[in-house]
């Protein structure tokens, strides 16, 4: 399963797109709203994708992990629209047959995701306009999207 | 020939525009789409260099061949998921 919802992630809905009889470990990730970024308060964020793409590259680095790790149950889900604080904006699930592969494969598809995968998040500020991350104060930090790391 | 051309984030608030379609003569490539925007956004070039383009939903070089009906994007460098 790899989505782009309006909806409230919950986490069940990719534990049980992952379960199955062959896993020993089903590793679960959720990325939440925090309210500070660099120490300056954040009311809400702001989540934009592009769906069907967004879609096809979780699905590329399933495949990514496939390769790496024998995995086959991987299930991401990530949410668009503006979130609260605390909410969950992405959901990742792995369930492989020892907890150890799990646990990468959970990390690498995080790592991929911010990579390749086209979503863009804006910072609803407690004190100012929301304003989207423009390219050029991103550009020092921006990873190499074609790298793919080991 | 016609293709779509989405913008996401920076670019459609900088353009004031989610997509368009737009007209281009028989072996244009993304750099035709890229030049054409300069002239009506010279500010965008400064952004090329760390913007990505995709092309029916697959990353693209700015020499990639365009064909009637592709879909086409602005992919501003992207930021989802969390900072952890």
């Amino acid at each position: 399963m790899f989505r782009i919802t309006t909806e409230v992630i919950t986490g069940a809905e990719v534990r049980e797109a992952v379960e199955g009889p062959d896993a020993g470990a089903v590793v679960l990730f959720f990325g939440t709203v925090r309210n500070n970024t660099d120490g300056r308060a954040v009311k809400q964020l702001e989540y934009e994708a592009y769906p069907p793409m967004a879609e096809k590259k979780m699905a590329e680095i399933a495949q990514e992990i496939s390769e790496k790790w024998g995995i086959d149950r991987v299930a991401m889900i990530h949410r668009v629209g503006k979130l609260d604080i605390g909410e969950v904006s992405v959901a990742v699930a792995v369930a492989s047959p020892h907890r150890k592969d799990g646990f990468e494969a959970c990390k690498y598809a995080m790592d991929r995701l911010k990579q390749i995968v086209p979503i863009w998040k804006r910072e609803v500020w407690a004190d100012s306009e929301a304003e989207w991350v423009k390219p050029d104060a991103v550009f020092f930090d921006a990873p190499n999207v074609r790298k793919t790391p080991q | 020939m016609n293709v779509t051309v989405k913008y996401f984030a920076v670019c459609h608030e900088m353009l004031d525009r989610f997509e368009e379609e737009m007209e281009l003569p028989e072996g244009a490539t993304v750099k035709t789409i890229l030049k054409r925007l300069e002239e009506e956004w010279p500010e965008i070039a400064e952004f090329y260099e760390v913007m990505q383009m995709s092309v029916n939903w697959e990353y693209a070089t700015e020499n990639t061949e365009l064909t009637e009906g592709d879909e086409v994007a602005l992919i501003p460098p992207v930021t989802g998921g969390c900072d952890v």
